[in-house]
């Protein structure tokens, strides 16, 4: 009974306890529902992906209104991947802001983190679920206003500008979106993506469809922070706390890759986004630029949060990549990169975060010889960046490889290199902060700095497994990568 | 002649949209940018207010004898963006006040030199 509603309680669980949280206004109250609240929505996803591997694609008619008219929740596997990613790190990260949001956060104010953390979670998750455009649209509003909110309780002053920032990008971004869905209503007459999707051949693809997909691509393109459109990104999540940086850096932007894919593969369809239209050639470019330009901006950084954030847009290059192959393996690898960079980045920040917690800064030079003192954190560091640079054996050099298998196949040697390369600048400015933390002196201040708190360690480490695991194991994301890549192909 | 006239509300739509994106990135006084982005998300509104419109079609009340109605539903779309739009702007209204706390100024070109030289 319970299990057919499991497709919407997994956006009603956090949406319910969001103000649940202000309610109990007490510290541990509202942590505690937070807690459960995203365990709850956790269990929900794996118990969702356990039945789409089985069973295939779920539909779920919301209020029993029969779709198109009502609105449909539709999951398969690609929804599946990203529910996953998003409620994973949901988990992870919400027993770990207990202690480290005590430096960095008012303490009277926490239940009010814990109610906009659940709307973010909710919001993103419900972009992951819904199959009705508009429905998307607010979904993708309620995750955006409420990380506003989030990476505006930064401490540092900048957090303000840099969430103002990105509200004013970001609603520029989403109000794209809405013209773009607007467009496509008034060319199909439905809103449900699928019955667009089937309904657009029909119309033909007239002025009004070519407007939607550009207003679609660049509306997306700024929620994602592809390059040129990513200045909002450094700022934000250098500023924003760092449980809050780790959250939204593995989840938010992977949710609008997934709107993306969505959008040019399933809704404008494989032959008008990339045979009618040029779409591929652009994405290549961009994709490629972003590999570089940010990765050689991340290496003149002092703040390594900053690096990390610049790292994260060249990442998103990989994405793009991938996306731009337009084939099933070419897919599949921008999908599994999705998954093993949320882990990457997820375990990146939050090793920052246990840092900040003990010598409240992240500047290069403060963390001179700190490794002696926190053993334990800078392994997880060192961990999490040979997946960032993609070693055998992490998570990172899967989703790589088959980056390098897709290039092989459309016979773009030219390619592998550059990923190769690229990989290789990661190198560097992840060894500029491996240098600085284990072979340098410690400053005498650093005397009385000791290993980060166990409640801290164990989620950092927690993503630091899953990182090898999934390097070794992957049965798991390769093979929901490329259920999704083949279905978002049309091929079976 | 006609299309240029007849389609008068596009025009309108595409003129706001204009403006209020010109505004967001011309204008450096941090609210005079929430008012762009408030006429840029009032150009959208309009367009999808205008595409609900059926020609010869009535509001969209059952009366006796009419069998023409305007489309109800990109109204009802729109009521749910208007009130995206106006959590946004009240949150962005909140930012600039904390903004001009911390900083006293809400010049996006003061902000920048203060940060400079911290």
């Amino acid at each position: 009974m319970l299990s057919s509603h499991l497709p919407v309680l997994v956006i009603i669980i956090p949406l319910i306890c969001a103000p649940l949280c202000i309610l109990f206004r007490g510290k541990d109250q509202a942590f505690g529902i937070a807690l459960l609240a995203t365990w709850a929505s956790f269990a929900c996803a794996c118990l969702i992906t356990a039945r789409v591997m089985t069973e295939g694609q779920i539909s779920y008619e919301l209020g029993g209104w029969p779709p198109p008219i009502g609105i449909e929740i539709r999951i398969d596997a690609l929804n599946a991947l990203i529910l996953l990613i998003v409620s994973g790190i949901g988990s992870v990260v919400a027993p770990y802001s207990r202690n480290s949001l005590l430096l960095e956060y008012v303490e009277d104010r926490s239940s009010m983190f814990y109610s906009a953390f659940l709307l973010c979670l909710c919001g993103l998750m419900g972009v992951a679920v819904t199959g009705d455009a508009f429905n998307l649209f607010v979904f993708l509003e309620i995750s955006s206003l409420s990380s506003y909110v989030l990476i505006a309780l930064g401490f540092d002053r900048r957090a303000l500008t840099a969430s103002y920032q990105y509200l004013i990008m970001g609603t520029i971004g989403a109000t794209f979106i809405v013209i773009s869905i607007g467009l496509l209503y008034q060319a199909t007459g439905t809103l449900n993506m699928a019955d667009i999707a089937k309904r657009l051949p029909e119309h033909g693809y007239d002025r009004t469809v070519i407007s939607a997909f550009a207003f679609m691509v660049i509306g997306a393109g700024l929620k994602i922070a592809i390059f040129p459109l990513h200045q909002w990104l450094p700022n934000a999540y250098t500023y924003a706390p760092s449980t809050v940086t780790a959250f939204l850096a593995a989840t938010a932007t992977k949710v609008s890759v997934y709107i993306l894919l969505r959008f040019l593969f399933t809704v404008f369809g494989v032959h008008f986004s990339f045979e009618i239209l040029p779409t591929a050639a652009p994405l290549l470019i961009l994709a490629i630029l972003a590999m570089f330009i940010p990765s050689i901006v991340a290496c003149f950084q002092k703040n390594v949060k900053r690096v990390f954030a610049y790292s994260s847009v060249a990442q998103i290059g990989y994405m793009i990549l991938g996306i731009s192959f337009v084939s099933v393996t070419g897919l599949t690898a921008g999908i599994l990169h999705l998954f093993n960079h949320a882990l990457m980045k997820g375990a990146l920040f939050l090793v920052l975060g246990c840092i900040f917690y003990r010598i409240g800064s992240c500047h290069i030079d403060r963390m001179a010889g700190i490794a002696r003192r926190m053993p334990w954190t800078m392994a997880a560091f060192v961990g999490a960046s040979l997946s960032l640079i993609g070693i055998p054996m992490t998570a990172g050099f899967i989703s790589k490889w088959y980056l390098i298998l897709a290039a092989y196949e459309k016979g773009w040697w030219y390619v592998t290199v550059l990923i190769v390369v690229s990989s290789l600048i990661a190198v560097i400015y992840v060894w500029r902060v491996i240098e600085s933390a284990y072979f340098r002196e410690p400053p005498d201040d650093l005397a009385t700095v000791s290993e980060a708190p166990l409640s801290l360690l164990v989620p950092t480490w927690i993503l630091v497994i899953g990182n090898v695991y999934f390097g070794i194991d992957t049965s798991l994301p390769v093979g929901l990568a490329e259920l999704a890549a083949k279905s978002l192909m049309g091929v079976n | 002649m006609e299309d240029f006239f007849g389609l008068y509300n596009y025009w309108i739509v595409i003129f706001l949209a204009m403006a209020g994106l010109y505004i967001v990135i011309a204008r450096g006084n941090l609210i005079k940018k929430l008012v762009g982005l408030n006429v840029f998300q009032a150009s959208v509104f309009i367009l999808y207010i205008s595409f609900g419109k059926v020609t010869g079609g009535t509001a969209p009340i059952l009366v006796k004898g009419v069998e023409m109605y305007s489309n109800p539903l990109p109204h009802v779309l729109i009521l749910t963006a208007i009130v995206v739009g106006v959590a946004t702007t009240a949150l962005g209204l909140a930012l600039v006040v904390r903004i001009r706390k911390e900083y006293g100024t809400i010049e996006e070109e003061d902000i920048h030199s203060q940060d400079e030289s911290m």
